[in-house]
């Protein structure tokens, strides 16, 4: 019976983030490299990062803590008998293969990686998986799962980091994970229009390297847009590196055709915008898999833009950037992407660092620093860094360019180059497999998000990262904690903040609560100082009990009647959001 | 069964007494005092002066130039919007409201200087070794308040008793090479040219002593305090008791400035803010006499440089010593935790001034309740307090030996209830009472074997009046030491009354006198039950009382203490009395505020020459305030365009009738909960 039709789980680890090939490692002599092919760094030795890491952390790379190797027991499947031969009947691939169902039963939650390394059983994993092909197939899906009450979790890319993917450990009913990987298709792209219609299932490498062939892009690049698919992304309200010029994915989208209990959701046309009511994509937007599965979208296209170009920019210190960030914003002139990282991301930014073979090379690097800290009297213990990427016709780049550059002048920021800028950039793809690293010697990490009106922004930096440092000391964390974070959107009233969190758990017996109890008080200390719960992360179960505060009794109250009528036998019962 | 619940009520209530006491209660882990001038005798004041000073501050921030200061509070977000809010209500060009912020915070502001530092630690070196035998600091304190310091912008909130309280304060912060504070101060040492730009220069900061509706004073003086706040440039100091306790019991906390270094913390500007209560206990306060004449009348003289230079003739006396005791500092963000939301704050553009919402504003409250009850509970007190005790209940003097039995008895019953008494180590007890009489010779005398009160001898023939205020003077004079020690005692006195009064409507009883009292006395603001299980378990722990199930009766040994205890708040309930009296015999229609102190004192000096009265403590100014305000605050009497008007009628108070008889009749009423049956 079994048939796992996704290749993924071949090509992807089962118990860290990203492809299996590449990951970061100490070699031999004690350096750290990062292995494979994929990524700009891979291959590299990276000789400052050993340091970092034990300076920062306290680790050691004697003191490994690697992940037991026996894959976790999985519970036993309790299959719906009839569901099961209706199911046959269509043709539909399933299984209910151990791996296939370990594999769609978590995110990329701390405690979920954690639990995988450590070999520790799942409470409740789905105990099938379908693979539908198209539209029609999930409808098929759907129903069935109406006629015989099975409880259907939809599964795009995996890359949930709210306990969206989790299993409710109280469903009794059979749950059936529905991957939508094989509905990965370009259906028809409008070139008029400048539209494309796409299946939900299709992975955001895969849609920005089939629209390039056409000369186009979508633009919406989210940081895990390598492993994250489009309904996801639709699923969770999810906001994109290059949204100043394109948008976050509700500026994106223009159609969506979403299955529920109920029967299929669509509008009569593809008007740009309607005053037809409350626009009901917007019940879909962020729904969480709560409501349906998210089959077809069709979304903006752009003419791949002609120039691209990375920039940085250095500050004094992280008030300065933020002063910076905040006028960009208010003139309107943010770049594709403008991000700025506290001297905390700066310093890990360069541990970073590639081996530097030409000693040409290494003689200009200490100019440099010479200059910044020396001659414009940076402290290297406070500067940060602003990363910037230009899109669009060569001239126009130049000429925004040297606007954000000028503007940067007044709050004292320095150009330093396209190529601290790109780095910047990598960062934010290897990071994840930075964290596997971590786990490999005793540090849990992970980040959370915000987004904040402009002028709290600094205020709540601090009280949120104060407030990680007291609560790992006073939760027995023995080793001062990492917290860094950076503003990686503008709006015009506010920024999004993402913050990384991570520390040295040797001596903690329970780390991953450890952890969960200082997030935890983190995002209260989100709240009070006036950021809110999630910019694009989305609530999934990680979050629930805030919702009512964030958005009181009385929306949680219109949204559960929205629930109620599409799906009033809770089918999709993932249980998120509500 | 209702009986059963009372018990298991009654058994929670103990171990919830037990645990609030061992919180509250610092007696087992209070530091060990250092005495500071030791080392000033020893080595050369100018060297000490003139040492190099370099104390951290708050995240190592640099310190902020006085210039540098008052620009960021006039460019503030803050003060720019009440410029133009007042500039539109006014008509005015907001330049002009500009400039008028610019000067008022050219008043206020201050100007410390180091070199007026040094000048204090000199000066100050030379006159406190003449006036005093030692001044005490509590080293570990010192040590928590220069951690605190470097992690959250710190609050000072000393007491205040004297004059003395914030140079002494800087001196001791320079001595232990901490940062010097700022420090809010009324305006009225500005009438003192000199030494109020002295002052200026040491940290003081001048407000005016009422600035009620005026928008833009308050706008000028809030952000100046919270700029400093923030940017923990400095740790700003003032006395929540918002003035001098003329009696020596501490006084009401006032809300402003403390709400104002609050408010940072709950808009998120600060992670945390920490609030340092400090006591300091005087062994003899230098204005001791010029408050009780002040309490009596006597108008206050007004602060003139001429005016300190005559208290020269305090350099020749021995004033004792002092104890300055640095407590545990208190966590803003700890306090709040569940108290108030501070999302709140989340839809509100914070440099727009808001009255504080409830939630807030009784946090506020009820933390400074608790921060003066903490100044309290870490005074020290001399044995001096208890013989002036024992002293106030046999006015008509006591033999020296039964004088000094007595006091050991009290010593007991006060370490018992975790007092902080400064009971000299291995000296025998007549030689404490004997150098306490000696220090205090002033207020009291042996003569054949007797110990009594000094009445000041007059020049020339007296009228009995002028007697009378001889009289009261010394009294008075002892009443504030004997008040020093009333927050030991108060809770556990209350109970003996209730008890003496009302047996059988004991919590009745207590929780009237408790709500009467809460002007003269720290009640925190709804701890009425709390303090009636403290009272209970204090008087059981001692076995004055015994609690079989839900009664309350006094034990064969508990006389003494409930005798005692009666005796010690006599002259409150009296004084009451007499006020309640006036109000209802003699007190016209329209009576106004003004008129109300001068009357209802003549009415006292009245009854006293008549030989109706032997309490003078009740021609206090602070205690008919004090009673008044009970009394508006309880509806017996109302305000209508200042005027008063009494609405005790005769049934509810008779003349004849005592005040503890009036709590039976609220309580029949059935204004009070009923606590017990």
């Amino acid at each position: 019976m079994h048939h796992d039709a996704s290749p993924w789980s071949e090509i992807m680890k089962w118990n860290g983030w990203g492809y299996s090939d590449s990951k970061f490692l100490f070699n031999k002599k004690g350096q750290a490299e990062f292995t494979g092919k994929r990524y700009r760094l891979s291959g590299m030795v990276l000789p400052s990062l050993q340091d970092w890491f034990e300076n920062t952390f306290g680790a050691s790379v004697n003191h490994k803590s690697p992940p037991a190797l026996n894959a976790s027991a999985v519970p036993p499947a309790s299959l719906n008998e009839a569901f099961v031969e209706d199911l046959k009947a269509t043709g539909i691939p399933f299984s209910h293969e151990a791996e296939d169902r370990v594999f769609r039963a978590h995110g990329h939650c701390l405690h979920e990686i954690f639990a995988l390394r450590e070999g520790k059983k799942f409470e409740r994993v789905p105990d099938m998986v379908v693979w539908p092909n198209c539209h029609s197939d999930v409808v098929k899906i759907v129903e069935l799962a109406c006629k015989h009450n099975v409880c259907l979790i939809p599964y795009g890319g995996g890359t949930s980091v709210t306990s969206a993917l989790e299993c409710p450990p109280e469903e009794t009913r059979c749950i059936v994970s529905l991957d939508t990987s094989q509905m990965n298709r370009i259906l028809w792209i409008d070139e008029k229009n400048l539209v494309a219609h796409v299946e939900a299932g299709i992975i955001g490498q895969d849609l920005e390297r089939l629209l390039n062939e056409s000369g186009y892009c979508t633009g919406h690049e989210p940081d895990s847009m390598e492993f994250s698919s489009l309904g996801g992304w639709v699923a969770t309200r999810a906001s994109g590196m290059k949204k100043n010029v394109y948008g976050n994915i509700e500026d994106l989208v223009i159609h969506i055709k979403v299955v529920t209990p109920r029967g299929v959701i669509e509008k009569s046309c593809q008007g740009p915008r309607m005053s037809t009511g409350p626009d009901i994509h917007h019940f879909i937007l962020g729904s969480e898999g709560t409501l349906g599965v998210v089959t077809e979208v069709t979304m903006k296209i752009r003419p791949i833009p002609e120039y691209q170009k990375y920039g940085s920019v250095v500050f004094p210190n992280f008030e300065a950037g933020v002063a910076c960030l905040r006028e960009v914003a208010k003139q309107r002139c943010a770049p594709a992407s403008i991000r700025l990282m506290d001297n905390e991301q700066f310093q890990f930014g360069h541990a970073l660092k590639p081996q530097v073979s030409s000693i040409f090379t290494n003689f200009v690097e200490g100019l440099k620093k010479f200059y910044i800290t020396k001659f414009k009297g940076f402290d290297p213990h406070q500067l940060v860094v602003a990363t910037l990427l230009f899109e669009g016709d060569r001239e126009r780049v130049l000429q925004h360019e040297k606007q954000v550059y000028d503007i940067a002048a007044t709050f004292g920021g320095l150009a330093a180059g396209e190529d601290n800028g790109q780095r910047g950039y990598i960062l934010t793809f290897v990071i994840a497999y930075l964290r596997d690293l971590g786990m490999d010697y005793y540090v849990v990490a992970e980040s959370f998000e915000t987004s904040v009106p402009w002028d709290r922004v600094l205020d709540l930096c601090r009280n949120v990262k104060e407030r990680i440092n007291r609560e790992c000391k006073e939760r027995g964390v023995q080793f001062q904690p990492l917290t860094s974070c950076r503003v990686t959107q503008t709006y015009d009233a506010g920024a999004c903040v993402y913050f990384y969190f991570a520390f040295n758990y040797r001596g903690l017996a329970d780390p991953v609560h450890t952890y969960e109890r200082v997030e935890h008080a983190a995002r209260e200390e989100i709240l009070a100082n006036g950021g809110s719960l999630s910019h694009h992360h989305g609530v999934g179960k990680l979050r629930k009990e805030w919702m009512k505060e964030s958005i009181s009794s009385l929306g949680v109250g219109m949204l559960q009647s929205v629930k109620d009528y599409v799906d009033p036998d809770n089918i999709f019962g993932n249980r998120n959001l509500l | 069964h209702p009986h059963q619940a009372t018990q298991m009520s009654n058994y929670c209530l103990n171990i919830l007494v037990f645990v609030t006491l061992q919180q509250r209660d610092p007696m087992l882990k209070r530091d060990g005092f250092e005495d500071i001038l030791e080392e000033r005798r020893n080595s050369s004041d100018l060297k000490y002066a003139l040492r190099c000073y370099a104390p951290v501050l708050y995240k190592g921030v640099t310190p902020c130039k006085a210039n540098m200061l008052k620009n960021i509070v006039l460019q503030s977000d803050q003060l720019r919007y009440v410029i133009n809010q007042v500039s539109q209500e006014s008509g005015e060009a907001p330049d002009i409201i500009q400039e008028e912020a610019s000067v008022i915070l050219e008043e206020m502001a201050h100007r410390l200087q180091i070199s007026t530092v040094r000048f204090f630690a000199f000066a100050l070196s030379k006159a406190f070794k003449t006036l005093f035998q030692h001044v005490c600091v509590n080293e570990e304190g010192i040590q928590r308040l220069q951690q605190a310091i470097q992690e959250h912008p710190v609050v000072l909130l000393p007491s205040h008793r004297s004059y003395m309280d914030f140079l002494l304060m800087s001196y001791i912060l320079y001595t232990y090479d901490l940062a010097l504070p700022v420090i809010a101060a009324g305006m009225d040492f500005m009438g003192m040219k000199f030494v109020g730009e002295m002052l200026r220069m040491s940290g003081a900061f001048f407000i005016r002593r009422s600035f009620g509706g005026d928008k833009l004073y308050w706008a000028v003086f809030s952000e100046y305090v919270k700029t400093m706040l923030r940017n923990g440039f400095a740790p700003i100091e003032f006395f929540l008791e918002g003035t001098r306790s003329r009696t020596c019991k501490s006084l009401t906390p006032k809300l402003g400035l403390l709400n104002i270094v609050i408010e940072p913390f709950f808009k998120g500007e600060v992670f945390d803010v920490n609030l340092v209560p400090i006591s300091i206990s005087y062994e003899r306060i230098l204005e001791e006499s010029l408050y009780a004449r002040e309490l009596l009348g006597v108008p206050k003289p007004k602060e003139s440089t001429s005016g300190l230079l005559k208290a020269r003739r305090i350099l020749s006396e021995d004033y004792g010593s002092i104890h300055v005791y640095f407590g545990q500092p208190v966590s803003v963000r700890s306090l709040a935790q569940g108290k108030v939301n501070r999302s709140t704050y989340n839809l509100f553009p914070r440099h727009i001034p808001r009255k504080p919402m409830e939630e807030t504003q009784s946090f506020v409250n009820d933390t400074a309740y608790r921060i003066v009850r903490l100044q309290e509970d870490n005074m020290v007190l001399k044995p001096w307090v208890l013989m002036a005790s024992l002293l106030l209940q046999n006015l008509e003097g006591m033999e020296l030996s039964v004088l000094t039995e007595q006091t050991v008895w009290l010593r007991g019953l006060a370490l018992s209830y975790a007092a902080f008494l400064d009971w000299p180590d291995h000296a025998p007890t007549a030689k404490v009472v004997s150098s306490s009489l000696a220090l205090h010779r002033g207020l009291a005398c042996v003569s054949g074997g007797r110990v009594s009160l000094v009445v000041g001898e007059p020049l020339g023939p007296v009228t009995p009046e002028e007697a009378l205020f001889n009289r009261a003077v010394s009294v008075l004079s002892c009443a504030s030491y004997r008040n020093q020690v009333l927050h030991v005692f108060l809770r556990p006195a209350m109970l003996a009354v209730a008890m003496l009064h009302l047996s059988d409507e004991v919590y009745n009883c207590f929780s009237f006198l408790w709500d009467m009292f809460s002007n003269d006395f720290i009640l925190c603001p709804g701890d009425t039950v709390q303090d009636f299980e403290e009272a209970c378990y204090l008087l059981v722990k001692t076995g004055a009382v015994q609690m079989p199930q839900q009664d309350i009766v006094m034990t064969d040994i508990g006389q003494p203490t409930l005798s005692f205890f009666n005796g010690l708040l006599e002259p409150f309930l009296q004084g009451y009395q007499v006020v309640c009296r006036y109000l209802c015999e003699e007190a016209s229609e329209g009576l106004t505020e003004k008129q109300y102190i001068p009357a209802v004192r003549s009415f006292a000096v009245k009854l006293i020459l008549a030989g109706n009265l032997r309490c003078y403590e009740v021609l206090s100014s602070d205690m008919q305030k004090n009673a008044l305000a009970a009394l508006l605050r309880m509806d017996a009497v109302r305000k209508v365009k200042n005027r008063m008007i009494s609405h005790i009628n005769q049934t509810q108070i008779s003349p004849s009738l005592s005040l503890v008889a009036v709590a039976e009749d609220l309580c029949r009423d059935g204004l009070t909960p009923s606590y017990i049956r």
